[in-house]
């Protein structure tokens, strides 16, 4: 009997668990389009998992959320969430949310896209939405590389990081993303990594539920790509390293969370600011500027 | 005494904590072993069967000790895992 033979007898003999119940998250998730493309034990599932949670908690109805993605791995995410959601070209997932939010403002838009996505591709678009301080929650899953296109180094790879166009090591300055987020005036900036699944849904809630421009930051695993060059095993060596090295500092200087190679990573809620949201300034100041000439803008 | 009281309130029996009934959806599973390694309680174990897809699927080892906490749930990337609880009986 060869090898293939004896895995499908195997197959074949397999009792199954017969599946009683929806699984709770149905509500949430497209569960006729699972499974998924992401690979085995790549992180960006787990995310998922905890918007939904934090979807569910927040008791936002579902018709008043809108799910925006950009290209790459975690662009998918989109296609997943049974709230409306768009797939938009790479690196303009947040241009589409802009339009989305301005032209009705009774949404929930949340950004839900890579790093490579949001930060090299869209960066320029991140900086503005961010200025401005536009209501939205930007989720920015972070694999240190690009990794739909075979493992590119990413403005956010660590330095010293083996990947496909760094055979030799990565000799650039990766972005430290909450301190980018608050200097170009990001109201909430919180990083976690994919183990910290609790802590992750309460921040998501925080965002959700704050007005103005919050940024989440989740460190995930990718396997197929930044952990086997770099030789940190699967995916769930990468959350015992998660385990062992992450350190949590609510309120720590952005400045100093920069993440190398090998480190320790720190995660928490580091900035939780008020500011007047884009609508909120337009309409106070035109109305200064105009009196009663102006309506103010409500969608 | 009183540790007998605490042990019996009111003469009932005292309820125990949450449980759960785990569901696997064996052939949604690629096998990450996510769940067996970050269950609180050891219910999991990695079985050596595989599924149709040629993975090995978690299986439930100790059902009793499920406390429903979903972190399983939570953490499993294939949405591949989930609890549900069980009603404590009535007394
Ligand atoms: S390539 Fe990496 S990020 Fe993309 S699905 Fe696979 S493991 Fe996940
Ligand atoms: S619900 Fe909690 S205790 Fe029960 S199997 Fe899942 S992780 Fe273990």
């Amino acid at each position: 009997m060869s090898v293939i033979d004896e895995l499908q007898q195997a197959v074949k003999n397999s009792p199954r668990q017969s599946p009683g119940d929806e699984h709770p998250m149905s509500n949430f998730l497209r569960m006729d389009r699972i499974p998924h493309i992401w690979c085995p034990t790549c992180g960006i599932g787990t995310t998922v998992n905890c918007f939904a949670q934090a979807l569910e908690r927040c008791s936002i109805p579902l018709d008043d959320v809108a799910v925006v993605s950009g290209i790459g791995c975690t662009g998918r995410v989109a296609g997943y969430v049974k709230t409306d959601s768009f797939h938009t070209t790479h690196g303009r997932a947040i241009p589409f949310a802009t339009g989305l939010r301005l032209g009705n403002p009774k949404l929930k838009v949340v950004v839900f896209s890579g790093d490579g996505d949001l930060f090299s591709i869209g960066g320029n678009h991140f900086n503005h939405a961010a200025r401005r301080n536009l209501d939205m929650t930007v989720i920015c899953v972070n694999n240190f590389n690009y990794a739909m296109t075979g493992g590119q180094v990413a403005p956010t790879s660590p330095t010293d990081s083996v990947l496909t166009t760094s055979p030799y090591g990565n000799f650039e300055t990766p972005f430290n993303l909450p301190f980018l987020a608050e200097s170009v005036g990001a109201t909430f900036v919180a990083r976690w990594t994919a183990l910290h699944i609790h802590r992750v849904t309460e921040s998501m809630i925080k965002a959700l539920m704050k007005p103005g421009f919050s940024f989440i930051e989740i460190i995930a695993p990718c396997p197929t790509i930044f952990e086997r060059k770099n030789k940190f095993g699967d995916g769930l060596d990468r959350l015992k390293f998660y385990h062992d090295n992450s350190e949590i500092i609510h309120g720590a200087p952005t400045k100093d969370v920069d993440i190398g190679l090998r480190n320790k990573i720190i995660v928490g809620e580091f900035v939780d600011i008020e500011r007047p949201t884009f609508i909120e300034s337009m309409n106070a100041y035109l109305k200064r500027r105009l009196g009663s000439d102006y309506d103010i803008y409500e969608g | 005494m009183a540790i007998r009281y605490h042990d019996n309130p009111f003469g009932k029996h005292k309820p125990g904590g949450p449980k759960g009934r785990v569901v696997i959806v064996e052939d949604g599973c690629k096998g990450c072993g996510f769940c067996v390694e970050y269950c609180p309680n050891d219910v999991l174990v990695l079985s050596s069967r595989y599924n149709v897809k040629g993975y090995h699927p978690p299986e439930v080892v100790h059902p009793d000790k499920c406390v429903n906490c979903g972190f399983c749930r939570m953490i499993c990337p294939e949405f591949a895992i989930y609890t549900v609880a069980i009603e404590p009986e009535t007394v």
